[in-house]
């Protein structure tokens, strides 16, 4: 489903955000991949958005290798993937539901579809009884949330979590994180990135650790951080 | 907030350029009347036949810078000339009885579509069978088609002064609006959005400017200019004798497409150059 070999990835100064980095990631896995500020974790989000091209190497994603998509089908490309973000990044001035709608508008999904995918949407996050609230009346959890429903409602193959629990306390932090295993039980492959070494513990996934642009250890389940 | 800023600004380089239109119009109207009175006449040598004359008329009427063509007999010559100069001494003009003084001034009277035209026309004519003499002014001619020419460079520079002026406005407005909804668009990019979604908005946007923009000022120009007409027509009667003015309808028949393609054009141009500049998509 995800597959990078010996991607290469360094900024205009030269050093290397990644390096000579393999991977592989199969269809309907939860994955999180750690390590510390500036090992390259968002690098790697980055790239696998098609949001940065890799200085070197080929990434595949669902069977099409990333450098023969072209920019006009980008667009496309991503509607094939969900995101997450630490800060939600929702429309301040939409309420829940039109900002779960919005994703739908972007693909070009009719009203009456959009009707009936959001309350879905709300109710399997559990928002339902909120979705006249805006942005500033919800908690970070509940933000996170929305965000996640519309990660979601496009019905994307894979679910990409850059620090989704960053800003969240540790019960939020905790119920979204139950969201995405329930998510992932549905199908979706999901990647989790994160600094929260509590959560990778107890979750027990697959754990890929990247210092300094290097995987150096990828180990499924009973993660040990030494 | 800018929107609001831009439509103004917007409007009142249309307006401008609107009431420049008006003023350019009724100059070209007033230069046309004059250009239709500038004539080249031609006379025909001694002994020529009217059918011969008849031939070179016809042959000057197919030619396309000629509008029209009259023909002055040799005593329709005289008559004119017996009226304008002696006029209240009918007789001394009764002494050359049936002697016609100008018996030779037989002519044709030719009018253009176009007096730049016309040193063309002179030599055509001079290189003529059977004409003996080609009067024409080259002052005037000159004169006419150079102002003509000069109201054409400087319309020209009016507009693009207007145009570029406006674009940057427009530019302004859609900066600030991607300033303002660079999250919104982050996020749009990220969900899937094409390129075209997320350019639409700014679009249609410059588009609604410009439309806007110029539909005011032409509504008001058009009350205005109505108003203006009567006024100096009213106040300065003399005025009408020397100069008309094109009827309103004759003015906006023209301005009202071009002043609205003008502002949907500028608004269309400034945001789509703004957004490629800006906006990476």
């Amino acid at each position: 489903m995800i597959k990078l070999e010996h991607v290469s990835k360094a900024y205009s100064a030269g050093i290397p955000a990644l390096n000579d980095v393999n991977l592989e990631i199969e269809e309907g896995e939860f994955v999180f991949v750690v390590g510390d500020s500036g090992s390259g974790k968002s690098t790697l989000i980055k790239l696998l958005l098609k949001e940065l091209e890799p200085t070197e190497g080929v990434i595949t994603i669902n069977g099409r290798k990333l450098h023969t998509i072209g920019h006009r089908q980008v667009p496309r490309f991503r509607r094939n993937l969900g995101v997450v973000f630490q800060d939600f990044r929702l429309l301040k001035d939409r309420n829940v539901y039109d900002n779960i709608a919005f994703a739908q508008r972007v693909i070009g999904a009719s009203v009456r579809e959009s009707r009936k995918r959001v309350p879905q949407m709300l109710s399997m996050v559990g928002l339902a009884a909120k979705y006249k609230s805006y942005p500033k009346q919800l908690s970070g959890g509940e933000q996170q949330r929305v965000a996640i429903a519309r990660a979601l409602i496009n019905q994307p193959k894979i679910l990409l979590a850059d620090e989704p629990t960053g800003n969240l306390d540790a019960n939020n932090a905790w119920e979204i994180m139950k969201l995405l295993e329930e998510i992932n039980e549905r199908g979706t492959t999901v990647v989790v990135v994160t600094h929260n070494m509590e959560i990778v513990r107890v979750m027990n996934k697959r754990v890929i650790t990247i210092k300094k642009g290097v995987i150096i250890s990828d180990v499924n389940g009973e993660y040990d951080e030494d | 907030m800018f929107s609001l800023a831009s439509i103004a600004t917007m409007s009142a380089c249309i307006f401008l350029f609107g009431l420049f239109f008006a003023i350019v119009t009724n100059f070209q109207a007033m230069v046309k009347e004059a250009e239709s009175g500038v004539a080249v006449t031609v006379f025909f040598q001694e002994g020529i036949s009217n059918e011969q004359i008849e031939a070179i008329g016809k042959e000057i009427r197919q030619r396309a810078e000629v509008s029209d063509c009259k023909f002055l007999s040799a005593e329709e010559a005289w008559a004119e000339f017996k009226e304008e100069y002696f006029k209240g001494s009918e007789e001394a003009a009764a002494g050359f009885a049936d002697d016609n003084p100008l018996a030779n001034s037989a002519s044709y009277a030719i009018y253009m579509n176009d007096v730049s035209m016309q040193p063309v026309l002179v030599d055509y004519l001079k290189g003529l069978e059977g004409v003996r003499e080609v009067r024409h002014s080259a002052t005037v001619a000159n004169t006419l088609s150079d102002f003509n020419s000069l109201i054409g460079y400087i319309s020209v520079g009016i507009i693009l002064i207007l145009f570029l002026v406006a674009i940057f406005l427009i530019s302004n407005t859609v900066t600030t609006g991607i300033a303002v909804r660079r999250d919104e668009i982050g996020i749009m990019k990220l969900i899937g959005a094409t390129d075209s979604f997320v350019r639409a908005p700014f679009i249609v946007e410059g588009i609604l400017i410009g439309l806007i923009g110029a539909s005011l000022p032409l509504v008001l120009l058009y009350l205005l200019y109505n108003k203006l007409i009567v006024y100096i027509e009213e106040k300065f009667n003399f005025l009408s004798n020397l100069i008309s003015f094109v009827p309103a309808k004759g003015v906006f028949h023209t301005l009202v497409p071009v002043a609205l393609i003008l502002g949907v054009g500028i608004g269309f141009l400034g945001s789509r150059i703004t957004i490629r500049k800006h906006l990476n998509v």
